[in-house]
């Protein structure tokens, strides 16, 4: 899916083929197996998870602990289900995604098409600050968070989201850009269109590939952040967390079957957002931040 | 004050001087073709005039206005880009307007415009579609027309015809003298190619490392060039730059050059001012066209004399056969007709046309005024 | 000589202006928030910051404190036994699966998305899924009791000793498809012609893959390793929900003690000096990477 597939000039024996097919197909099983035995014990009552095999199907089939993952479990002291956070994952996501995505697509732009001088060792800057492990921002963020009154909102999180989020899609932007003939640039300046007006009507038309890989990426990676809701989510917490705190809980009995309910409610949305864009996902990363 | 004029114009990126000091002025109608092997500052130049680069100092006027500074949209010129520039997601038609557009022309105008100018390419038909589904000719044309639908002052053109291939470039070779006979229109025009330089072109800048080398007219530029570095890049096969001796006859003064047996062989100048140099080294330039067997030479020129060689090897091009030959101690090479008979080891008496031999100094390379 | 070139138009100079100002904000928000916060933690490993922090100066004590505690050790041993084996075993399941895919191999199309989607979901679905599996009373070990292989064992995730490698198995699980994705457009990046003129030249495929066709994908290997490491380096979600760095401690990692000592411990200092530590340990494994790419492209 990611990349075209082209002949190799390699042949292969029919004894190695057999076992290339068995290898692959048995890795297949081993990617496959825990997405199996979530979904199957999601769907069956706790006592035939307690008392039989984790790898059977349902024999008695519920969505009993769905709706209670959904709406009912408790969620650290309160019994509110996973529902509030799935909301506060999305209203976190989508303007998250948004600004970051916006801020690349420009910053990409200003980085390929509009070069001055010191422009490679800012990019540079902006490109070390996507590797940096986010321990080392910890302790400020909070302290600015709580300065500017955004400790544990949503907006907070937004913030930072986009603050770590902006390098990943300028990279983006700006691999993309820079294959983009200058000339055409140079040819709508000579016809009398501006920077915006280049950007909006000449550039953009052009950017849907990488401006969905860019979306994606930011999806999966806000959508599955758990450093950071944890730390600064306060009364705003992702699904992740929430999830965390649903499976650590140590009070009662442990209802795996909500567990893996729950599992699935918080990977769905980047699971769907996979199947149906992942092509281009792939493409992109290899095109991307990782090129061979 | 000329229609375009490059005054005293310098580009350095930093410290480094790409150019130096180019002085160029052109009227009105004219074609100037910047030609010159790559890296040789001749699209840095045409940048500046369209204000894609700074110039760093100097002065760039257009019909007497200093365009220093000024953006390209306002310096009222179209340009036709080597890769043609089309805006991918855009019609031929949106592209070929976009410029009008940009500039606040009104649609109905934007249209007759854009009718006139593609009636006059042939490209009517292709309006509606998009740049991907146009083949390379038919790109080159779109591109010419996007410069033509603004009636700009200056067409600036980098390398146009560099993408297509050789059958097509000769056509749209042809095309575009054409268009610039008809329309009269200013052009500044970059390539590599000095068959193209010296087809279409009103006057040639040649340029080479930053500098220009000479400025004149296709028959300025490749009869008297003003030195090696012209004489060897402009015409094909090059000419041929001889190590050579003055020596004075009978007052009149002689090109001495060794054959390929290493005699000493006397082709007198039709220049008599060369005597001054009695003695000296010289580089003698002559053109293989100018050295043809006794039966090809130039009718009209008075000044064929013979040269006894021998034959190196023979190359039959079909409408031609170059023979090369040791003269001067280096490879020289000879334009003869199709159907003379020469073999390689003969000797061969060649009828050399001193008319057209020019004599280079050796040291500074730079062609010496008679 | 005049310079003729002092004044451009309004609009030339607003041109050059608007680049400038359109990624200020950008640029603004990373100085402060990632360059000026390093500086800000660099200089909190220096004080003697407790639960707040204090702006005192105390030195490299800070360090030398966190190099004598035994759970900083577990810590680093433990990242050291993780990012080898992480690494190590994703390269060769990546790069196994990528050329066996690469074989004109039928199904490729529905392998593919089945070896990357882990790749979609976070840490802690992975880490709540595999908690599960690994678990001795209900998963693998259940399961293989129940089709009758009543000696298996598999409690590792209970073992203290071995509780590190059932993170290194969940973080293979969800990485090494990615790995192989990389790997594959590696592969498909050869010019086909120079494994043609290797068969002719009379190279088994043995050794077409080891002397040709993996000396080619050294920028694969590269860019895996620095992704690798650097995911290694921060791992922390997949900690907290496999093991919450248990039993007791013993699956700590950097990241996880950074967290602890600085939120629960109320040891900012010490937080901050490990976390210093993390990122040197990064900035040295991606700033050579990083410079050879930029001057590459430039």
């Amino acid at each position: 899916m990611s990349v075209a597939t082209q002949d190799t000039a390699v042949s292969t024996g029919r004894v190695t083929r057999t076992f290339i097919y068995l290898l692959l197909i048995l890795f297949a099983l081993f990617y496959l197996m825990p997405l199996f035995v979530m979904v199957a014990n999601s769907l069956k009552p706790l006592p035939e998870i307690t008392g039989g095999n984790m790898m059977a199907l349902p024999q008695d089939w519920t969505i009993e602990p769905w709706l209670q993952a959904w709406s009912s479990a408790q969620i650290g002291v309160e019994p509110t289900g996973l529902k509030p956070y799935f909301l506060n994952s999305v209203l976190m996501v989508v303007p998250a995604v948004a600004i970051s995505t916006v801020l690349g697509a420009l910053n990409g732009y200003v980085l390929t098409k509009w070069r001055f001088r010191g422009d490679s060792i800012l990019f540079g800057l902006m490109l070390f600050s996507c590797f940096i492990p986010f321990q080392i921002v910890l302790i400020p963020m909070a302290m600015i968070l709580g300065k500017l009154g955004l400790a544990g909102s949503i907006p907070g999180l937004v913030l930072v989201h986009v603050v770590y989020g902006v390098g990943f899609t300028t990279l983006y932007y700006r691999n993309y850009y820079a294959a983009f003939p200058t000339e055409l640039v140079r040819a709508a300046m000579i016809d009398g269109a501006g920077f915006f007006r280049i950007f909006w009507r000449i550039m953009l038309p052009v950017s849907g590939p990488i401006t969905v890989v860019s979306v994606i990426w930011q999806f999966t990676n806000i959508w599955n952040d758990f450093l950071f809701g944890a730390s600064f989510g306060g009364q705003s917490q992702p699904m992740t967390v929430a999830l965390n705190n649903l499976v650590q809980s140590s009070t009662g009995v442990k209802e795996y079957n909500v567990h893996f309910a729950g599992a699935i409610l918080a990977a769905l949305p980047t699971l769907l957002v996979y199947i149906v864009a992942g092509r281009y996902f792939v493409r992109g990363l290899m095109a991307g931040s990782v090129k061979g | 004050m000329g229609f375009l004029d490059i005054s005293n114009v310098t580009k350095s990126y930093g410290t480094v001087e790409v150019l130096h000091r180019v002085d160029i002025s052109i009227e009105e109608g004219e074609f100037l073709v910047l030609v010159g092997p790559s890296g040789c500052g001749k699209s840095t130049l045409l940048n500046m005039i369209a204000g894609l680069e700074n110039i760093t100092s100097g002065e760039v006027s257009i019909k007497d206005r200093v365009v220093n500074g000024v953006h390209p949209s306002k310096r009222n010129i179209a340009m036709v880009f080597q890769s043609y520039a089309l805006y991918p997601n855009m019609t031929v038609g949106q592209n070929m307007t976009f410029g009008l557009e940009m500039h606040g022309v009104p649609k109905p105008e934007r249209d007759r415009a854009l009718k006139e100018v593609a009636a006059l390419l042939q490209i009517e038909q292709l309006l509606d579609r998009k740049p991907s589904q146009l083949s390379g000719g038919q790109r080159q044309r779109v591109a010419m027309g996007r410069a033509l639908v603004r009636d700009p002052d200056v067409f600036l053109f980098d390398e146009p015809l560099s993408n297509l291939d050789a059958k097509l470039r000769v056509d749209m070779r042809t095309e575009i003298k054409k268009l610039h006979e008809k329309l009269k229109t200013t052009i500044v025009y970059v390539t590599h190619d000095q068959i193209e330089a010296l087809t279409l072109s009103t006057r040639i800048a040649v340029m080479n490392q930053g500098y220009v080398q000479q400025l004149g007219t296709p028959k300025e530029i490749y009869d008297t060039p003003a030195n090696v570095f012209v004489a060897t890049f402009m015409g094909s096969p090059a000419m041929n730059v001889l190590p050579a001796r003055v020596a004075v006859r009978e007052g009149v003064p002689n090109a001495v050059v060794r054959d390929a047996d290493g005699n000493e062989q006397f082709l007198p100048f039709s220049q008599p001012g060369l005597a001054s140099r009695d003695g000296q080294d010289i580089l003698l330039g002559i053109r293989p066209e100018a050295i043809t067997d006794p039966d090809g030479a130039d009718r009209k020129s008075s000044n064929v004399v013979p040269l006894e060689n021998r034959v190196g090897v023979t190359e039959p091009a079909g409408s031609d056969t170059f023979v090369t030959m040791t003269l001067g101690g280096k490879d020289a090479i000879a334009r003869m007709r199709a159907d003379v008979t020469v073999r390689a080891g003969d000797t061969f008496g060649f009828a050399v046309n001193m008319e057209k031999a020019v004599a280079f100094d050796p040291k500074t390379e730079e062609r010496i005024e008679p | 000589m005049a310079n003729s070139n002092t004044q451009a138009d309004f609009r030339t100079r607003l041109q050059d202006w608007i680049p400038k100002l359109v990624l200020s904000p950008s640029l603004a928000a990373m100085l402060v928030f990632v360059y000026g916060f390093i500086a800000f933690t660099v200089y909190l490993s220096f004080t003697g910051s407790k639960m707040l922090p204090k702006y005192d100066w105390i030195g490299f004590e800070n360090y030398a404190r966190l190099w004598g505690l035994s759970h900083w050790w577990t810590a680093i041993t433990n990242l050291g036994i993780f990012a080898f084996l992480y690494i190590t075993i994703c390269t060769i399941i990546g790069l196994g699966l990528a050329i066996f895919l690469d074989q004109k191999i039928r199904g490729e199309g529905m392998l593919r998305p089945i070896y990357l989607y882990p790749m979609a979901l976070s840490f802690i679905v992975t880490g709540t899924a595999w908690k599960w599996i690994m678990d001795p009373g209900i998963g693998i070990e259940n399961t293989m009791h129940l089709w009758g292989w009543e000696s298996f064992e598999f409690g590792w995730i209970k073992d203290r000793d071995m509780a590190i490698y059932t993170v290194v198995i969940a973080a293979v699980w969800q990485t090494s498809g990615f790995v192989m994705a990389m790997f594959l457009a590696g592969l498909r990046g050869i010019d086909n012609e120079i494994l043609k003129a290797a068969q002719i030249d009379g190279a088994s495929n043995w050794n077409l893959y080891r002397r040709i066709v993996i000396p080619l994908l050294r920028p694969a290997f590269l860019s895996a390793f620095v992704i690798l490491s650097h995911l290694a380096v921060k791992s922390y979600d997949l900690i907290i929900a496999l093991t919450g760095g248990g039993p007791g401690r013993a699956t700590e990692l950097p990241a996880t003690f950074m967290y602890s000592y600085t939120f629960t411990r109320n040891s900012m200092g010490i937080g901050a000096a490990s976390a210093v530590i993390m990122l040197m340990t990064i900035a040295a494994i991606m700033t050579p990477y990083l410079y050879a790419e930029l001057k590459e492209k430039a």
